[in-house]
């Protein structure tokens, strides 16, 4: 082995371990209360862990969070940036969880027909 | 896509309450909610906590459970992996404020440490090399086989600061610099993990949790001082520390981090390791290497220095598994920055075991410099049961007891020496005021006159003689000349004896005189235990008042020495058969048993008049 070669390795290997490095730029968060399960949350989540996988998309971690509060619109899907910015989605079905990824995950743009609230930095800090 | 990674504590501290059950429990309800091929499980090294074991980690979320028992699986994955909201009865409570700790990063133990040789650990798998390679791994050996000098590495070490770990605290530049200019080959180096002190386990958290960083620091040093072959010298106590580093030397080799011509180089070099059987002694350099040429374990006297004549007479380099594995650090950040870490005299970081008397046991790092204030009281969290701090030993049975007024010292090699103990390996032992002096004294010094070779009679005579001193004192049989005669074997043992084991084995006696000579007096002058721990010193006795007459001290008492009073619903302890054992103390539920230390004024109280116990005989009638 020679230290280009390791260097590619390295690279390789950081992939494996980057989750736990916690420095993502997007964190997905979805309801996952009672009525997020019940409205189908969990296929929800599947099909978009699949698209982030056939997409090869990394810099993204997924978790679930409890009852949001928007009982009547679940599923509901939160993205937020590291910047601060929170872009919430609601009613998503299959098809809008692969363009979310697609569109929103890849290129950074928010899908607007399908965000029902956007939160930015500054009003994320003044919130606070 | 993998969204989640569970880290689950597998060192051997964890795995001994039962962390393969939970990870196999783990793997089989992931498998059955559809969730394994979205949440990973990987087995890590100690993360430091081994008194709330098993414990893991949930990465991304950062949330630290304790005691995951297989039992609690089930409702852990439903809560945390399914609805996504934290298990709140596996959540550590904060010592101080007494509040559920969400993440690893807001528990003081945690976020108070500085890690640069336990950085891996608890992190990275350690059978996987690929997870160390990740993490920068063997990156620091490529960059100096092919970029720097030997010389050039030693100037870096040098300018480091770097002190060896193992508790001596020599300079590890100079040293290397003495083995590079010794003429004589083939040369050695050596990684003492021989950790033997009581309460120590700082070498196996991280030879457990991150072997390669140990076996790369070997290959740098090696390629520093012009050796081509290594040895690790282990206990065989250490079982998975000894697994763990066969699967690292193994990978290695596969990788083309260990064998010939590294990096496309000239440099060679094999790494062996050396299992030992245990004897303290044969952490001393001298036996060590002795004991690694397959001889008995005792120790030479020197000079010569092993960096003149050590293995099978030649040159050789032995150094703790802290200092190797601080090695590569040093290397990828530069002398500088490590450095900037640390007080004046004492670079860097050390890493630390909190034990005895202390809320947050466990393996802690921190710099140099940090006071042992807030060693106990930030990191390790206080005192449990609101007890009062009394004394905490540092560096093991060769160290010494440092009293309260003294806690606001920074800890370095200089400052302990200052207050008549030593850094040692690193250990802390915490005493809370209900531990007594004494008894700290004699069963330190009773490990070294076990663990003592025999080779030379100041250590093992002098030990031996002064423990019985101790054995008299505690049983109350003590005279007033005892302790000028334990301060004169404690002086010749120090300076007569061949290795460290007896130059430091006195210590614990001669501190604990300096700073708690009148617990010897009350001892030897008033026969009495002022913690009330020596148990031929106490006396119990049953306060007739609070008494309800239930009946369980008389039938927990071993020697049946305690009896009904006629007539009436009380007990009562016949103190001559007494053993003074405290089990009838221990299982009162109405707190009416007195225990005391009250030396040659306490008169026992008047006997009454018992009745038979039914079914069982009268142990005497008085």
């Amino acid at each position: 082995m020679n230290l280009d070669e390791l260097k590619k390795l390295k690279e390789k290997a950081q992939r494996q371990v980057a989750l736990r490095e916690g420095n993502k730029k997007y964190r997905v968060v979805f309801s996952m209360g009672t009525s997020g399960i019940a409205a189908g949350a969990r296929e929800i989540m599947t099909t978009m862990l699949d698209e982030i996988d056939k997409r090869g998309i990394e810099n993204v971690e997924v978790a679930v969070t409890g009852e949001i509060g928007l009982v009547d619109a679940e599923p509901v899907i939160r993205i937020e940036e590291r910047s601060g910015e929170k872009v919430t989605y609601a009613k998503v079905n299959a098809d809008a969880a692969r363009k979310i990824v697609s569109e929103h995950l890849q290129k950074g743009k928010v899908v607007d027909g399908l965000a029902v609230g956007k939160v930015k930095q500054k009003e994320a800090e003044r919130l606070k | 896509m993998i969204r989640t990674h569970v880290l689950v504590c597998t060192g051997t501290g964890c795995t001994s309450s039962g962390s393969l059950a939970t990870r196999d429990a783990l793997l089989a309800e992931l498998k059955k909610h559809g969730l394994d091929n979205e949440i990973e499980i990987v087995e890590t090294g100690c993360m430091g906590r081994c008194d709330l074991g098993p414990v893991s980690l949930v990465h991304p979320d950062g949330t630290f459970y304790k005691n995951v028992l297989a039992a609690e699986v089930p409702k852990l994955v439903e809560e945390h992996f399914l609805k996504g909201r934290p298990y709140k009865k596996l959540l550590p409570e904060d010592p101080t404020t007494h509040n559920a700790v969400l993440t690893q990063a807001d528990f003081t133990f945690f976020n108070r440490q500085l890690r640069i040789v336990r950085d891996n650990c608890g992190v990275i798998d350690p059978e996987n090399i690929e997870e160390y390679i990740a993490r920068d791994g063997y990156l620091a050996l490529g960059k100096v086989l092919t970029e720097m000098k030997p010389e050039q590495v030693i100037t870096e070490i040098k300018a480091s600061s770097l002190r060896g770990r193992g508790g001596a605290g020599f300079p590890t530049g100079k040293k290397w610099e003495i083995m590079r200019k010794a003429s004589d080959f083939p040369k050695y180096v050596v990684c003492n993990a021989d950790e033997g002190d009581p309460g120590a386990f700082m070498n196996r958290s991280v030879l457990e949790g991150d072997p390669h960083s140990v076996i790369e620091g070997m290959a740098i040093g090696a390629y520093a001082m012009g050796a081509s072959r290594g040895f690790v010298y282990i206990r065989a106590e250490y079982g998975l520390a000894v697994k763990r580093l066969h699967i690292a030397i193994e990978q290695a080799y596969k990788y083309g981090f260990l064998g010939k011509q590294l990096f496309g180089t000239n440099f060679d070099f094999d790494v062996e390791v050396r299992i030992g059987a245990g004897a303290f002694v044969c952490g001393e350099e001298t036996a060590l290497m002795r004991s690694v040429e397959g001889r008995r374990g005792q120790p030479q006297p020197r000079p010569p220095f092993p960096a003149q004549r050590g293995l099978w007479g030649k040159p050789t380099n032995i150094n703790n598994v802290e200092t190797w594995a601080t090695i590569r650090p040093i290397m990828l950040k530069g002398a500088k920055w490590f450095a900037s870490i640390g007080t004046e005299k004492t670079k860097g970081t050390k890493v630390f075991c909190l034990a005895g008397k202390i809320n947050n046991t466990g393996v802690a790092e921190l710099p140099y410099g940090t006071t042992l204030r807030e060693m106990i009281f930030e990191v390790g969290g206080g005192i449990p049961n609101g007890k009062k701090f009394k004394a905490v030993q540092t560096g093991g049975p060769s160290g010494g007891v440092i009293p309260e007024q003294h806690i606001d010292e920074p800890i370095d090699y200089e400052s302990l020496q200052k207050l008549g103990s030593i850094m040692g390996s690193g250990g802390l032992v915490v005493m809370d005021e209900d531990s007594c002096m004494v008894d700290v004294a004699r069963f330190f010094l009773e490990f070294c006159c076990d663990e003592s070779c025999g080779k030379c009679p100041p250590c093992r005579v002098g030990t031996r003689q002064m423990l019985n001193i101790l054995d008299r004192i505690s049983k109350g049989e003590g005279e007033p000349d005892d302790i000028g005669k334990l301060q004169d074997l404690a002086a010749m043992v120090k300076d007569t004896s061949l290795c460290g084991l007896g130059q430091t084995a006195p210590n614990p006696v001669l501190t604990t005189l300096r700073y708690f000579r009148q617990e010897y007096e009350a001892h030897i002058h008033d026969k009495r235990c002022p913690a009330q721990v020596c148990r031929d010193l106490l006396s119990f006795t049953i306060n007739q008042e609070k008494c309800v007459g239930c009946s369980v001290c008389a039938r927990s008492c071993p020697v049946n020495t305690i009896f009904k009073v006629k007539g009436q619903k009380k007990y009562f302890i016949v103190e001559e058969d007494c053993i003074h054992c405290g089990a009838c103390l221990d299982t009162c539920k109405f707190d009416s048993i007195i225990k005391a230390s009250e030396g040659p004024s306490h008169t026992a109280p008047p006997k009454p008049e018992f009745e038979p116990i039914p079914g069982r005989k009268m142990a005497v009638t008085r």
